[in-house]
């Protein structure tokens, strides 16, 4: 089909009523072709679906020193590919200082979720891009604290007027600097003063919360500094990327929006033959399989250490292979060459089964939706097999040289994260004490003599700097065992527990396996005789524990202390918290209240005990405010 | 070569100016299409310049005064 051929296809099901078909059909075109023109199209197609299908709405505003409008197509065809209806807000030309600093700017008035500030070395910085070799050394110093001081001045306002993300843009080094080579022989260079000024933003992004640097430095030189500029366009329209490189800058801008709207990929599914060693082991055997530091087995070994990258980012990894398990288990756990080995693995299914089924059980097995399950597979039929079937789940398309490989998995945006916990690094080896845990659970006969046997030690934290970000982590992506579904962010988080009578805390399970981490959140606010639970979620992996009923037994206790009399909290269903949904009636409390969002259930404290499970040990860390 | 030249023309800013192709007749010019305004002529020539992997002149991009001008520069670059 030409592109003529799949506009016209497209409007044929528009017309015809078959939403779910234009949309797909219309992610198939972008996929093939993300031109500027090919974005206006898309855009309007999809505002004309946009009452048929689900997107999730999200607003971003740019702050800019150059002319980003044509770029604004291109930004919203991309969102709407991936479920996001997108409302940009773009600030005068130049004016971003002005939309910063008054509070009831435009820029305010748009409510935007995140802030992309994106301005140039040159018009933030004209002495150090214009006329360097005629600076000296106190003059250069006092511009990049100038250009410090100005960005701590903006974060800080920006973050006095608004709860959005900052994405700072960093700055870019001239293709050839002002002292030609000398530049490069000299302590106090051009390139350095840059890179200082760059470093200082870090510095900035690394001391806040939901403050993020684009490092568009390395983006032009990962794409070539040679062909990214455009002098004419820059001299006549204020537009300095050349029109091969606008989507290079939006796929950047959309490598932060995948994370911030939730659209990341949890677990990473990977097949073995020809993707994590080249050639087939059930064929080739240990001997004959492609793997290692040379060519053609470096490929893989290349891929390996992406994946490892990933696990390291607290991205599970899961294996679905056709093979025979035994062959496939001995080239994971002997081949010299393998960088990954078993304990890398949260889930396997080495088996002839076909890999949807595959996929479903490993779902079922990690406790995640179908939907945060990548799949990585050479095999073309495979992946539109799953694609197909489960269209949940997001497919990597692997480029046909297996030397490009690695490059194209580490480019895919669904395995970015904007901030890592600790549990983040951990995941990977909390998910193999699970796996034990419930090989446990299957050798003990009763329940009680289960919780009693995993010898776990609960402790209940309030809010501190070093939890806010695990904290607004869970309610950004815990989806089956929360009750409310509210996310909120860092900022937020801090501004709630700021008012009267609102607590955040959060609960640390240990247990005779290992630490399970920071797995739990609960946001209360107390208002007279009545507390209510805003929020209350925990992590998949210790559900099932009566970590719960522990969890909850305090809230109880803390509202009774604070002379409450009724413990409250709403149950709003979605499609994801049935887990939850059984929560509140299972420990004593009455349905009180229902509306079209859920219902409300209370527990009338003066009556009720509501003790914590005996077998958990409980410590309380005061700091309460 | 012309008529091949038009009919991508006439795609590219159907696309962009976010009018049937079959309104791009050679003399549609920003005077006769509303969305044809200073961002959307932008577009267009950015769009221009992907599909045919080139640069314009900032004097070419004044005298796209109508599709068949714009036919008439990509013809003498492209030629």
């Amino acid at each position: 089909m030409n592109s003529t051929e799949a506009r016209q296809e497209i409007d044929r099901l528009i017309a015809a009523g078959d939403a779910s078909a234009a949309k797909r059909a219309l992610i198939e075109l972008w996929a093939h072709e993300a031109s500027a023109s090919a974005a206006s199209f898309v855009v309007q197609r999809f505002e004309q679906l946009r009452a048929a299908i689900n997107l999730q709405p999200y607003r971003l505003a740019i702050l800019r020193s150059f002319t980003v409008e044509p770029m604004v197509p291109l930004l919203r065809a991309a969102a709407f590919c991936i479920g996001i209806d997108l409302a940009v807000h773009v600030a005068d030309f130049n004016a971003y200082v002005q939309a910063i600093m008054d509070p009831a700017s435009t820029l305010y008035g748009s409510a935007p979720d995140v802030v992309i500030v994106a301005v140039q070395t040159r018009d933030i910085a004209p002495d150090l891009w214009n006329d360097f070799t005629n600076l000296n050394e106190d003059q250069v110093q006092s511009t990049i604290a100038r250009v410090t001081n100005d960005f701590q001045g903006w974060i800080r306002a920006l973050r006095k007027n608004t709860a959005a993300h900052l994405v700072l843009h960093n700055f870019e080094t001239p293709v050839y600097p002002s002292a030609g080579l000398l530049d490069a022989q000299s302590n106090s260079s051009q390139s350095m003063a840059i890179a200082q000024i760059n470093r200082s933003l870090a510095n900035l992004a690394s001391e806040q919360t939901s403050v993020y640097v684009l490092d568009y430095d390395s983006l032009v030189a990962r794409h070539g500094q040679a062909t990214w500029h455009d002098e004419r366009k820059w001299l006549t329209v204020r537009l300095p990327i050349s029109a091969a490189h606008l989507n290079h800058l939006v796929e950047e801008w959309m490598r932060f929006l995948y994370p911030l709207t939730g659209k990341i990929a949890k677990v990473l599914v990977t097949d073995l033959d020809n993707t994590l060693w080249g050639g087939v082991i059930g064929e080739d055997g240990m001997v004959g399989i492609k793997l290692g530091t040379e060519y053609p087995g470096a490929a893989y070994q290349a891929v390996q250490r992406a994946l490892l990258d990933f696990h390291r980012r607290g991205i599970l990894l899961a294996v679905c292979s056709k093979n025979n398990r035994e062959d496939a288990l001995e080239a994971i756990e002997k081949h010299p060459g393998m960088l990954l080995k078993s304990a890398h693995f949260a889930a396997v299914r080495i088996n002839w089964t076909d890999k949807v089924q595959n996929l479903r059980e490993i779902a079922g097995e990690l406790n995640v939706g179908i939907d945060s399950l990548a799949f990585l597979d050479d095999n073309p039929i495979e992946r539109q097999q799953v694609r197909t079937v489960l269209p949940e789940v997001f497919v990597l398309d692997l480029p046909s040289d297996p030397m490009e490989f690695a490059r194209s998995i580490r480019a895919c945006p669904l395995f970015e994260r904007l901030s890592i916990s600790t549990e983040d690094h951990r995941r990977g080896a909390m998910y193999q004490a699970q796996r034990e845990r419930e090989q446990l659970e299957q050798s003990i006969s009763s329940r009680e003599d289960f919780y009693r046997s995993l010898q776990q030690e609960a402790e209940i934290s309030p809010l501190t700097k070093a939890n806010l970000a695990r904290i607004a982590q869970l309610t950004n992506k815990t989806n089956q065992f929360n009750l409310t579904t509210r996310r909120y962010s860092e900022q937020q988080i801090s501004e709630l527990v700021s008012r009267a009578g609102w607590g955040c805390f959060s609960i640390r399970v240990r247990d005779r396996f290992g630490d399970n981490g920071l797995v739990g959140v609960a946001i209360t606010r107390q208002e007279g005789d009545t507390a209510e639970i805003d929020s209350f979620l925990l992590s998949c992996r210790v559900i099932g524990r009566t970590v719960e009923t522990a969890f909850l037994s305090f809230l109880a206790d803390r509202a009774r202390a604070n002379g409450a009399s009724r413990l409250q909290g709403w149950f709003l269903p979605t499609k994801k918290n049935a887990p939850a949904r059984d929560f509140y009636s299972a420990h004593g409390f009455a349905a009180a209240k229902q509306n079209g969002d859920g219902t409300l259930w209370t527990l009338d404290l003066k009556k009720s005990f509501l003790p914590a499970p005996e077998w958990i040990r409980l410590r309380i860390v005061n700091g309460d405010k | 070569m012309s008529a091949l030249l038009l009919d991508r023309v006439r795609a590219i800013a159907g696309d962009v100016l976010e009018v049937p192709a079959s309104k791009i007749t050679p003399t549609a010019s920003p005077e006769s299409l509303d969305t044809w305004d200073s961002v959307h002529h932008l577009n267009l020539v950015l769009a221009l310049e992907q599909e045919f992997g080139l640069q314009f002149e900032p004097e070419e991009i004044d005298q796209m005064k109508d599709i068949q001008h714009i036919v008439d520069i990509l013809g003498s670059k492209v030629a």
